[in-house]
């Protein structure tokens, strides 16, 4: 796996005095599709805006592709396409003219085939003729999308794309993603669906107060942080856990109706098999057996708040 | 130079531009017909010629320049101002080209709209008044050079702009007083003598006297005075628009 986008010791200090990124770096591989999450106001933007050129970076370097965004910004821009966070177009333009002149500003001659095909799988094309300001919210955000894909770039920064976005349309847009990095676009998104970076994403990175917290492979991260927890219900209620099974250090829920045990995924040995089998032995009757594993969302709630305390 | 970036900008500000064409071409032909009812027939019948010149036809560059001047500001500011508002100036930001291609882009279409508008005018002219152009090269070099130069500095006050108040009141305050009494309507020669010395630091006076050499054969000043002075306009609007660029002013954070 090649990187193709490497963020070193990257600050930015807002003209006002404000830090908004506290000497950040980050690698991010050819083809992947990282997710950003982080409370607002947590620098993801900030972080975007740099990379892309809005904004001027206060420290660090930036290469996209080996070219640095500074000094040979033509050839880094030319690989980035970037959906952002407000929808920002002209009200009286066509879908096909916008996206036709995205292509153009960034140097590429007319392609009526490709910007076709952008269209297509956007569901914009029944409304190429369209005046955006015809358009709805959701179908703006899609055309956002499509001028961001019309030079055919290589990476792609969506800032919360799926911002007031339907489900089902947040299924599609989730499948334009994958499709995507099936064609070897490498794709870092921002949101604030949790559910969303667990669906699509390959890694994910929690950002706070304009530093990092993590950059994990989102499968090792649900494995390693995922607890899972173990409710045993009962056939009768319970009032005290029985002394025989005090080693598990169960907890008690329902009014006594339900047992939780918590066991970690990463142990060899989970506990259940023995559990169950003193559960019996202790008289006690199964109605049902429940497993819940800790979801993205805990894993990141949790995190945020230990930073949150860390600061104060 | 990225001059696929440069056409896509300006085939698109173009565009804008057609959308309306009807306003954007209708309302100074009609303001144009009003200054030749008002100025040319109601009260040029009572002023003598001016030089052996008509005065109905004395008026026509002094009206062209004024329309051409504050087209190519509002043009250009509105251009630029307009995407920083709605925020799709984030594309160009964000698009390999530099805030040269940016600038020629911008400023070229808004140039071609105001010429665009000064041709019309001048067309519109010929149903009033008869006029002979004497140096029709010059005069074509000096529309183009007052657009451009305008547009430049349209464009600057387009980026200095942080609200719609700002964007409009310099060209209402500055320039427009500017334009009314830098000789569009008279010769300074009519003025008093302390009018006429106040004239001279009215960088706009030059131009329409240039302008006017163009059409007639004299001026109020002698026509190298004239190009003289808008080649340092040209040249001080090209430092700043170059200065913002070094300094990202109000455009990258
Ligand atoms: N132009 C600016 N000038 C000064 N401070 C700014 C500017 N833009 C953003 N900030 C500050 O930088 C911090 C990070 O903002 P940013 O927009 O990057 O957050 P975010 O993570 O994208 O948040 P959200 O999830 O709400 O979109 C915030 O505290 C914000 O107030
Ligand atoms: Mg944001």
């Amino acid at each position: 796996m090649s990187t193709i986008l490497s963020i070193k010791n990257l600050r930015k200090q807002y003209e006002d005095g404000f830090e908004a990124l506290k000497t950040i770096s980050l690698d991010i591989n050819e083809g992947e599709i990282i997710a950003l999450l982080g409370p607002n106001g947590a620098g993801k933007t900030t972080l975007i805006s740099t990379v892309c050129g809005i904004t001027k970076p206060t420290a660090g370097t930036v290469t996209v592709a080996g070219f640095d965004i500074i000094k040979e910004y033509r050839s880094a821009r030319s690989l980035i396409g970037l959906v952002p966070q407000e929808i920002a177009l002209e009200p009286f333009g066509r879908v096909i003219s916008t996206v036709q002149f995205s292509r153009g500003l960034f140097g590429k001659s007319r392609n009526d085939a490709v910007i076709e095909d952008i269209l297509r799988r956007l569901s914009l094309w029944d409304k190429r003729n369209s005046q955006i300001r015809e358009l709805s919210g959701g179908m703006k955000r899609r055309v956002l999308i499509a001028k961001a894909l019309a030079h055919e770039p290589r990476i792609l920064f969506l800032d919360e794309p799926t911002a007031g976005v339907d489900v089902e349309l947040r299924k599609d847009m989730w499948a334009v993603v994958r499709k995507l990095r099936a064609d070897g676009v490498t794709t870092i998104l921002t949101t604030h669906y949790i559910e969303e970076a667990e669906a699509i994403a390959d890694r994910i990175g929690i950002i706070s107060e304009g530093e990092i917290l993590l950059v994990e492979e989102k499968n090792n991260l649900m494995a390693r942080m995922g607890q899972k927890q173990l409710e045993v219900q009962l056939t009768a209620r319970l009032s005290d856990i029985p002394i025989s099974l005090a080693n598990y250090e169960l907890g008690i829920a329902d009014e006594g109706w339900t047992l939780i045990y918590r066991y970690d995924l990463k142990a060899d040995r989970t506990g259940i098999t023995k559990l169950l089998t003193d559960v019996s032995a202790a008289g006690l009757q199964l109605r049902d057996v429940v497993t819940r594993q800790s979801s993205l969302e805990d894993i990141f709630v949790s995190l945020v708040r230990k930073d949150v305390e860390k600061v104060t | 130079m990225n001059w696929t970036a440069i056409w896509a900008i300006y085939t698109f500000e173009m565009a804008r531009f057609f959308r309306t064409i009807k306003q954007s071409l209708i309302s100074p032909v009609i303001s144009t017909s009003l200054y030749f009812v008002v100025f040319g027939a109601a009260i040029g019948s009572r002023i003598d010629k001016v030089e052996g010149v008509q005065y109905g036809a004395f008026i026509v560059p002094g009206l062209i320049m004024l329309a051409v001047m504050t087209q190519s500001i509002s043009n250009a500011s509105y251009g630029i101002y307009f995407p920083k508002f709605i925020g799709t100036i984030y594309e160009v930001l964000s698009a390999p080209i530099s805030f040269l291609e940016i600038v020629i882009g911008y400023v070229g279409a808004a140039a071609t709209k105001s010429l665009l508008i000064g041709i019309i005018i001048l067309i519109t002219s010929f149903f009033f008044v008869k006029i002979e152009i004497a140096h029709p090269f010059a005069m074509v070099a000096f529309l183009v050079l007052t657009c451009i130069s305008f547009a430049l500095l349209g464009f600057i006050i387009g980026i200095w702009a942080e609200n719609w108040e700002q964007l409009q009141l310099v060209p209402l305050l500055v320039i427009t007083p500017l334009i009314f009494l830098g000789g569009s309507f008279y010769s300074i020669s009519m003025l008093p003598s302390v009018w006429q010395i106040i004239s001279m630091f009215n960088p706009v006076f030059y131009l329409i006297s240039g302008f006017r050499w163009a059409f007639f054969g004299f001026a109020d000043v002698p026509i190298a005075i004239s190009l003289l002075a808008i080649g340092t306009f040209t040249l001080l609007c090209l430092a700043t628009v170059w200065w913002i660029f070094k300094s990202g002013w109000r455009i990258r954070q």
